[in-house]
């Protein structure tokens, strides 16, 4: 049995306690998108303004746990200023990371957070920097869905900003 | 009923902790830790003569129910008839043998309602009444009703202490055709008034279906005094198994009722140009029911009886009053315990916001004390937008559970506290 010091980590704590990038972006012309986490009604909003190729600016509102709160926070603070490019590197680095054991658990088909389920491949833990702390999160399989849900409410966003995927 | 002596609740007490023993999954660890069980509303455990019973039943008797000619299946045939009646004896059903309806579960159950009752009796524009604090199984399938029919639903309210507000009762049944109420909220615990809410919505020319899934484990429940026309609860929160669950209805009232699904055993006859439906109950019975699983619902509520249900629910008043004073003393305004606040007022079933921290954070921490509570919406969304949350902790207690379990929850929650300082 993983120990909980392998989920909640400092860093986690930290995000939760002072979340970053909080609140709501004008929209438009920002690009607004909800998630909703079936599971345990925890509602999140992001809003994000795209310019030229790169993620200006991002804001996260909504109500979670710990783990969906600090993943939505330590989210914006890694993408921020990122060009998109980046940005939908990172998202499928993070997916790899929680995917092993998502692509386990059943589909409740909220915002297409299915993965397919290949070989999980060897992932780049130090392109994630901050995020790698959420790694712990894979040894609790009800808790993989809070940590997705706001990377799962960006990719919407993107996709509905026109972002190539 | 028969002669008790007189306690708090006016049944003999029952003891906890030997009654534990009994549930074999009681004894097993969490986390190393001896395992505190507070998840009953959502499903109870089982006790060795349940499981035993099942596995009697599969090892010597098991066969097709209905129509067999050899022994066995003749014996199977007559348990399961013998587990209905005893289920129908058990809720005070006056024809135990005809009013009892074996369904997957409570949801399937008041599906049946709608499907079949609803389809033939409710047109465009037929109101039917709910309340703020129903489960969803008592509210989806009103709404895919009304999504298919255009009938209007109306909501009884509830006020800040969690119980229904009844001042405009007589306003909102003008025109109903249905009146559709939880005996026991699963989130609240409070405990409506449906003897006297039968009879207004009788008199207003209303039907009534009741969920009873949290009150036939937890209260003595009898189907006459309460007045319902057909009430649904599920097996596996009163000690039984999963997959077997119970509509009781008013034996003229499910004569007048179509089938819901078609197939095997729901017919009398089957011809090229159409069918012939069977005699209640069977007629809503189709295909091979749950048989070993009626055997173990069968002793469950010879379980039940046997401790009692005025036991049961005086033991449960008890342990709530002092889980109560327990966590108001321990945490004051930490601690937001929603629904009625006398243990009197209310089941076993405590929802609670503790400080800021979220209900999955709780429970997480909670389970590494061997503590089970269930963290979310408890599939009562309307009442969780009524209550100005998005999910709540809930512990819940059953007649295996005692004051060291509070003892427990109170410790763990203390440190979860102090976890997320
Ligand atoms: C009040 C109430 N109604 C209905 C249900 C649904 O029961 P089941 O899932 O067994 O059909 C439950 C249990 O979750 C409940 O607590």
């Amino acid at each position: 049995m993983p120990g909980l010091e392998d989920l909640y980590r400092e860093i986690i704590l930290d995000h939760y306690r002072s979340p970053r990038n909080r609140g709501e972006l004008e929209s438009p012309p920002a690009v607004r998108v909800e998630g909703f986490n079936p599971l345990c009604g925890d509602e999140i909003v992001v809003t994000i303004d795209v310019e030229d190729d790169v993620l200006a600016d991002i804001k996260i509102a909504g109500t979670g746990c710990s783990i969906s709160q600090s993943s939505a926070s330590l989210m914006s603070a890694a993408v921020k200023g990122k060009s998109l490019a980046e940005v939908r590197e990172l998202i499928g680095t993070f997916r790899q990371m929680m995917s092993i054991h998502e692509s386990t658990l059943p589909s409740d088909g909220a915002g297409g957070g299915s993965s397919e389920a290949a070989e999980p491949q060897a992932i780049d833990i130090d392109a994630l920097g901050e995020l790698a702390a959420l790694q712990g999160v894979v040894k609790f399989p009800v808790r993989i869905k809070c940590a997705t849900l706001s990377w799962n409410t960006l990719t919407q966003g993107l996709d509905e900003a026109g972002v190539p995927a | 009923m028969a002669e008790l002596t007189t306690h708090t609740g006016g049944g003999p007490a029952l003891d906890a902790a030997t009654l534990a023993k009994d549930f074999p999954l009681l004894s097993r660890k969490v986390n190393g830790r001896p395992i505190t069980y507070l998840d009953s509303a959502a499903s109870s455990q089982r006790p060795s003569a349940v499981l035993d019973a099942m596995r009697e039943y599969d090892e010597t008797t098991h066969a097709n129910v209905h129509r067999g000619v050899y022994g066995i299946a003749e014996e199977a045939t007559r348990r399961f008839e013998a587990a209905r009646t005893n289920v129908g004896r058990f809720i005070g059903a006056p024809a135990p043998s005809r009013e009892v309806v074996f369904t997957k579960n409570a949801t399937e159950a008041l599906n049946l309602v709608a499907h079949s009752w609803g389809r033939s009796n409710l047109e465009r524009g037929d109101v039917v009444v709910l309340t703020e604090m129903e489960h969803h199984a008592n509210i989806v399938p009103w709404h895919m009703l009304a999504a298919e029919r255009g009938i209007e639903l109306r909501w009884l309210p509830i006020d800040d202490d969690g119980q229904l507000v009844l001042d405009d009762l007589d306003a909102v049944l003008d025109g109903a055709k249905v009146l559709a109420v939880t005996c026991m909220s699963n989130v609240l615990g409070t405990l409506n008034p449906v003897a006297e809410l039968a009879a207004r919505a009788h008199a207003a020319g209303a039907l009534v279906v009741a969920d009873a899934c949290q009150a036939v484990p937890h209260l003595p429940t009898d189907v006459s005094a309460l007045g319902v026309d057909l009430l649904a609860f599920s097996a596996h929160k009163m000690l039984g198994p999963t997959g077997i669950g119970v509509l009781w209805g008013r034996e003229e009232l499910l004569q007048s009722m179509p089938p819901f699904l078609g197939g095997g055993e729901m017919i009398l006859d089957v011809r090229k140009d159409g069918f012939t439906p069977n005699d209640i109950p069977w007629r809503f019975e189709a295909g091979t029911p749950p048989i070993t699983e009626a055997v173990g619902l069968g002793v469950a509520v010879d379980y039940l009886r046997a401790v009692g249900m005025d036991a049961v629910r005086a033991h449960e008043i008890s342990l709530t009053s002092y889980a109560l004073d327990a966590l108001r003393d321990r945490f004051g305004a930490d601690i937001r315990i929603f629904g009625p606040q006398a243990a009197e007022d209310r089941g076993g079933v405590l929802s609670f916001a503790f400080r800021d921290v979220h209900p999955h954070d709780i429970s997480q921490i909670l389970d590494e004390y061997g503590v089970c509570v269930r963290a979310g919406h408890h599939c009562a969304k309307p009442l969780m937008r009524r209550l100005g949350v998005n999910a709540t902790a809930r512990a819940s207690f059953a007649l295996y559970n005692d004051e060291r379990d509070v003892d427990t929850l109170v410790e763990a929650l203390d440190a979860a506290g102090k976890f997320f300082g």
